[in-house]
């Protein structure tokens, strides 16, 4: 009957029109969302769907361009977190803002110390509150405890308990199972039921589709920055899902010739990365890519994607054997190997592609700082650069005024053309490009994926990592799954359903 | 905070270009702020503002304080290079002090110790000066590359163990010897073939300009070449801007560190060198202390630019010799040091205001010249 009263009361968070650009990106487009009162709502989509960014405006750490935001049915403007504090919204980050060294007690009060007499502090009144909600919730933590002494999952409660603390009754949960292990998920499951049980109303962001489905009331999915469709767990399958994750419209498969040879440009064998604390990260990756194949890797991201491609670039120690056209590369340095043909389209351009507060023709020498036109020996050879910048920017459609704007001032898509076409110049044998598109425009993307399909014609060995299906099946010869660090499966794209990918990468049913 | 953005620290070290004539306006409002200061400083303390800073300017242009000027100011041109060569790829070497006095005594000693043809002499005192200062800076950079130790940290506790370490050479079982008519002692002064005549270039004066300015001037142009027109200096300032994108470049980080660390001790080597060849000849307990600190004030003055940092070094060395009329009026010196501090921190400021319109109104541009509609709005935090 509770039920009943709560579904028909006002929803507590509404979104109507969510817009939010950014310089030639639209990070959101016209977002609608109704979230109930007392529901676990989750809101699914790929990583660069617009997850983040939508968060960051409901937590008033961004603002929107157009669009409104109803808190309880009446209208309200963030102009940062406190004022979202204020409004009853609290946010759990996916990385936990805690201060090792001091107890849990003193965690949750920092930034909100409870006075004495206007100075001291009222440990005692924070104290009783602390173990009121902790017994409420059933979060089961103990106010004096030292934060270093407690397990990832109990760190996650008392993140939950500083919101609280703090007079929250909508909580944002940014990707809260991305750090825990499957007991933990089941424990903090437990305690989330209990949270919305005592009114609470919860928002839940993840990519995990068997998680979201087993504890959220009702579920959103964005794509590509705008809300594709809400959902009600009970009536839809993880399938059916993913698809809506990564569109079901596949591009029809193209009538193109294949260009695949029998020379094998790069050959991984046995390659096995591990973390520092002795986790297996990749586990035992071997495959082959031959001169004129796009080799595609599908799977959720964190699936020792991005360590498999460091190992291959010689960023992170590996074990097991690389062998670049005849030669064993497992030894070579980084630079070594971008000297012998390796191209890199990072996953992350900012951190890993782009000097931002540099000229575009300076980043254009990164990377390939030992070869011509960029210098000659020891000396920059700044006309070299330049004009070959200028070609680049030419040929690859960079939106620029001119060469010497920094790299920071080009929208996403115009930074990511030129990593493209630097990537390409130089005549690679082997490109690794990790979500080449990823955060661009749509007109940025078709450039690219042309690019790519060209160079791939004229004999380049491609291995393409994404998270978007469309992209994956519409450029791979071959494609395999990763899942935990391991392939799982290998898959034709000509005949694959978005489905059967879908449900491989997520683990969520039996691989095609 | 986005790693996408430039951090404070880009923009405090000066890793962050700013372009044409923005790059004058903000030192010049940093400038003009701190005389702002200063004056209030000297309403409050019952002293005229104007009639001081003119007292001072009438001074330091006398031909003898213009001599004494740019003396200061070669020492600390120096200091101020070898500080902004580690500044340029996100190394803080505090521990230019001790690397300079360090590398002083010992060149003293040796030049003292024999007897060369002239060039020959001077080459090899200089050198030995580089060696030992790089020495001194591989410790920490070894440190910091072995066992991850933050080179704050350790080039700090170094000052404080080469302090300690000078004192127990300059000693006269050791390297010392009294110094003739005083009861100093110091290194033995180096003969004739190993001194660098001064320059009698200023008019009106007998005072001398260190030969060795010439060497200053030397450092400063193999500073600019070396770091923007090799694939080293290219490499250096990459790891700089972004050690993740240098490593995914392929710039092996680690020997960068050392590679920058040994220059920063070398040029740190150079610091005692004009006076030590210049006027003193030998390494006495009262040869200054402190000059690494000046030189990082100065680098950051002077944004890390070969030619902003001979502006700060100036400005700081009129400063300094100016100070010494003041007491003359019975105006507190200390007045100076107020003045240099409010110099640096309003610098710091105005460059970090200067940047952040200029980064909008380049955005705005780029969008503007585009014309794709697309909007003004700086791009954060991104999708």
């Amino acid at each position: 009957m509770e039920e009943a009263v709560i579904s028909t009361s006002t929803p507590a968070v509404e979104l109507a029109g969510i817009t939010k650009r950014f310089p030639g990106v639209v990070a959101n487009r016209d977002i609608s969302l109704s979230v109930r009162q007392g529901h676990v709502h989750a809101i699914v989509g790929e990583n660069g769907a617009g997850k983040s960014t939508l968060m960051k405006i409901l937590y008033g750490m961004q603002r929107p361009d157009e669009g409104e935001i109803r808190v309880n049915g009446s209208a309200v403007t963030f102009r940062s977190p406190s004022d979202a504090i204020a409004a009853g919204i609290g946010m759990v980050h996916q990385h936990f803002m805690l201060a090792d060294n001091l107890t849990v007690l003193e965690n949750v009060v920092l930034g909100s110390e409870p006075r004495k007499g206007g100075i001291a502090l009222d440990f005692g009144t924070a104290r009783r509150k602390i173990k009121q909600i902790s017994d409420t919730y059933g979060l089961g933590i103990d106010p004096d405890a030292m934060v270093e002494d407690l397990g990832v999952g109990a760190r996650q409660r008392v993140e939950i308990l500083k919101v609280l603390y703090r007079g929250a009754r909508i909580l944002i949960l940014d990707e809260p199972t991305a750090v825990l292990v499957p007991q933990e998920v089941d424990e903090l499951f437990g305690n989330l039921r209990e949270l919305v049980r005592e009114g609470l109303t919860i928002i839940f962001i993840s990519h995990k589709l068997d998680e979201v489905l087993s504890v959220a009331d009702a579920i959103t999915v964005i794509r590509r920055g705008t809300t594709v469709a809400s959902v009600d767990p009970k009536g839809v399958t993880a399938r059916q899902l993913a698809e809506l994750m990564v569109g079901s419209e596949l591009p029809s498969p193209e009538t193109r010739e294949s260009t695949v040879t029998d020379v094998v440009a790069l050959s991984v064998r046995k390659v096995s990365v591990h973390s520092p604390d002795e986790r297996c990260i990749v586990d035992g990756v071997s495959f082959d890519i031959r001169k004129g194949e796009v080799l595609g890797i599908a799977g959720v991201e964190g699936n020792g994607q991005a360590e498999l491609v460091e190992a291959i670039m010689g960023m992170r120690p590996a074990d097991g054997q690389i062998v670049l056209g005849e030669q064993d590369i497992s030894a070579w340095s980084t630079l070594r190997r971008r000297e012998a043909g390796i191209g890199y389209i990072p996953e992350d351009r900012h951190r890993h592609g782009l000097l931002l507060e540099a000229p575009l023709w300076e980043n254009r020498i990164l990377g390939h700082q030992t070869r011509k036109p960029n210098v000659k020996g020891p000396w920059i050879d700044r006309g070299g650069a330049r004009a070959d910048t200028r070609r680049i920017v030419e040929e690859y459609d960079v939106r620029t005024p001119g060469i010497d704007v920094d790299a920071a001032a080009l929208s996403g898509g115009n930074q990511q053309k030129l990593i493209v076409g630097r990537e390409m110049s130089g005549d690679p044998v082997f490109l690794i490009a990790s979500h080449p598109t990823r955060g661009v425009d749509v007109g940025a993307q078709a450039a690219i994926w042309d690019h790519l399909r060209a160079a791939r014609a004229a004999g380049l060995a491609v291995l393409l990592i994404s998270a978007d299906l469309d992209e994956l099946i519409g450029l791979s010869d071959t494609l395999k799954v990763i899942l935990r660090g391991r392939i799982v499966a290998d898959v034709d794209p000509q005949n694959v359903t978005p489905e059967q990918l879908g449900s491989a990468m997520t683990g969520a049913g039996e691989a095609a | 905070m986005n790693a996408a953005e430039s951090s404070f620290a880009d923009r405090l070290l000066g890793r962050v270009r700013l372009s044409g004539l923005l790059s004058l306006a903000a030192p010049l409002l940093a400038i003009v702020f701190a005389g702002v200061v200063t004056s209030i400083v000297l309403l409050i303390s019952g002293d005229p503002p104007l009639e001081t800073l003119g007292i001072m300017a009438e001074y330091g242009a006398q031909p003898r304080s213009i001599v004494l000027t740019l003396n200061y100011a070669t020492t600390y041109y120096l200091a101020a290079i070898a500080v902004a060569i580690g500044f340029r790829m996100n190394l803080f070497n505090i521990g230019v002090d001790g690397q300079y006095r360090l590398a002083a005594l010992v060149a003293a000693a040796v030049g003292g110790a024999v007897a060369l043809p002239g060039p020959l002499h001077i080459a090899m005192i200089i050198v030995v000066a580089m060696l030992v200062g790089a020495g001194w800076a591989s410790i920490a950079a070894l440190l910091k590359v072995k066992r991850g130790v933050s080179e704050v940290i350790s080039t700090i506790m170094l000052n404080a163990i080469a302090t300690s370490l000078g004192a127990w050479l300059l000693n006269k079982e050791r390297l010392a010897v009294e110094v003739a008519g005083s009861n100093n002692i110091g290194t033995k002064p180096i003969a004739e073939s190993g001194q660098v005549p001064g320059m009698a270039i200023i008019p009106g004066t007998e005072a001398k300009v260190f030969g060795l300015i010439i060497l200053a001037i030397v450092v400063g142009v193999i500073y600019h070449v070396l770091l923007n027109r090799t694939r080293f200096g290219f490499d250096l300032r990459a790891t700089g801007r972004s050690e993740t994108a240098a490593v995914a470049s392929g710039v092996n980080v680690k020997r960068m560190i050392i590679v920058a660390m040994l220059l920063s001790g070398a040029a740190a080597g150079l610091i005692g060198m004009p006076q030590l060849l210049g006027s003193s000849y030998s390494y006495s307990l009262d040869f200054p202390t402190g000059l690494g600190f000046t030189g990082i004030a100065i680098a950051l003055l002077g944004r890390n630019h070969p030619v902003g940092i001979a502006f700060g070094a100036l400005l700081w060395a009129f400063l300094d010799t100016s100070s010494s009329i003041l007491q003359l009026h019975e105006i507190s010196p200390e007045i100076v040091l107020i003045m240099q501090g409010t110099i640096v921190l309003s610098v710091v400021i105005a460059y970090e205001l200067v940047h952040r319109y200029q980064i909008t109104a380049e955005q705005r541009r780029v969008s503007k010249e585009l014309a794709g509609g697309a909007s003004p709005r700086p791009e954060g935090a991104s999708a």
